[in-house]
């Protein structure tokens, strides 16, 4: 995953959870890096067609902007389906974070033949806790 | 989380080779599994294919492992993948030469990018890891090389079978 999927997938998120634009400075916290830096990125988002900022109420993605997000929620969401299922990674939120960048699609493409993935897809992703609705119920019911 | 495609830890290498290994259990098993079904249905071409990707990969699978144990991690064991990939397609055959020839080809494709990607991810990182560097780079330069020539192989067979 790219930075630029990376930011979406965030602008993607913390819109969802503020339900309305995502302000700048919550887009920097989500991806820990500088005002400045998420700035500069939502500028070129925005030059690309994927987004749209607004002074003073921050950024939306367009719905150009909203198809790359899912894709990248969806491939996130395989990396962390691999580290929890797969390799039984406990702290597989923050890995898969550290992970995501080096992921490319088909790589993830790939890895998601061996998980059992839920067809609604990334609507089960969970912003406020950073995991796929599923995963949770799995981690929390072994047995399921 | 960090945005940048670098490679910073010994636990982060270790995870990114036991992807590798994962990968190339994929291979191995998807392989395998079409050899198993083309019992019967002879094509001696594509039956040494499938031999020598499943031979190839359990010979990548060995190299990455001999690193991952350097780097006081576990590998991945290949029973599990096989039977993860047996779960998913255990059903299923290949429509036909095609299908398989696509398959292949895609595994051999991702297996290729995910080198080149972690090649340039190593590179592009100035941290220090407990295996040295230059073996760990010439080892996943060697496996993405040999990648290469398999995506070649396959494309020349199904250029051939146009």
């Amino acid at each position: 995953m790219n930075t630029a999927d990376q930011y979406l997938k965030a602008i993607y998120l913390v819109q969802e959870m503020d339900d309305g634009p995502a302000s700048t400075g919550a887009v920097a916290d989500a991806l820990d890096v500088s005002p400045a830096s998420a700035n500069e990125m939502i500028g070129k988002l925005e030059g690309r067609g994927l987004a749209e900022h607004e002074k003073y109420k921050g950024v939306s993605l367009t719905d150009d902007g909203i198809l790359r997000a899912r894709d990248a929620i969806q491939n996130y969401c395989i990396i962390e389906r691999f580290l929890a299922n797969v390799l039984e990674v406990e702290e597989f939120r923050a890995e898969a974070r550290s992970l995501e960048a080096v992921i490319d699609d088909t790589v993830a493409e790939r890895l998601d033949t061996i998980i059992d993935r839920s067809s609604e897809c990334p609507d089960c992703f969970d912003a406020k806790t950073d995991a796929c609705r599923y995963l949770e119920v799995e981690q929390e019911n072994p047995a399921d | 989380m960090s945005v940048g495609q670098q490679v910073t830890s010994d636990h982060q290498l270790a995870r990114l080779l036991q992807i590798g290994v994962v990968l190339e259990e994929v291979v191995e098993a998807r392989s395998t599994h079409h050899y198993r079904e083309l019992d019967g249905d002879f094509d001696d071409e594509i039956e040494a294919l499938l031999e020598h990707a499943a031979e190839e990969s359990a010979e990548h699978r060995e190299r990455l492992e001999d690193i991952i144990e350097e780097l006081d991690a576990e590998s991945v064991s290949y029973e599990e993948i096989e039977a993860l990939v047996e779960a998913q397609y255990g059903q299923t055959k290949p429509e036909d030469f095609d299908g398989l020839l696509y398959d292949q080809l895609c595994n051999e494709e991702t297996a290729y990018k995910f080198y080149d990607d972690l090649i340039g991810a190593v590179e592009g990182s100035d941290s220090r890891f407990s295996v040295d560097r230059d073996r760990l780079l010439a080892t996943l330069r060697e496996i993405r090389e040999e990648e290469a020539e398999g995506v070649e192989e396959v494309t020349d067979i199904m250029e051939r079978r146009v």
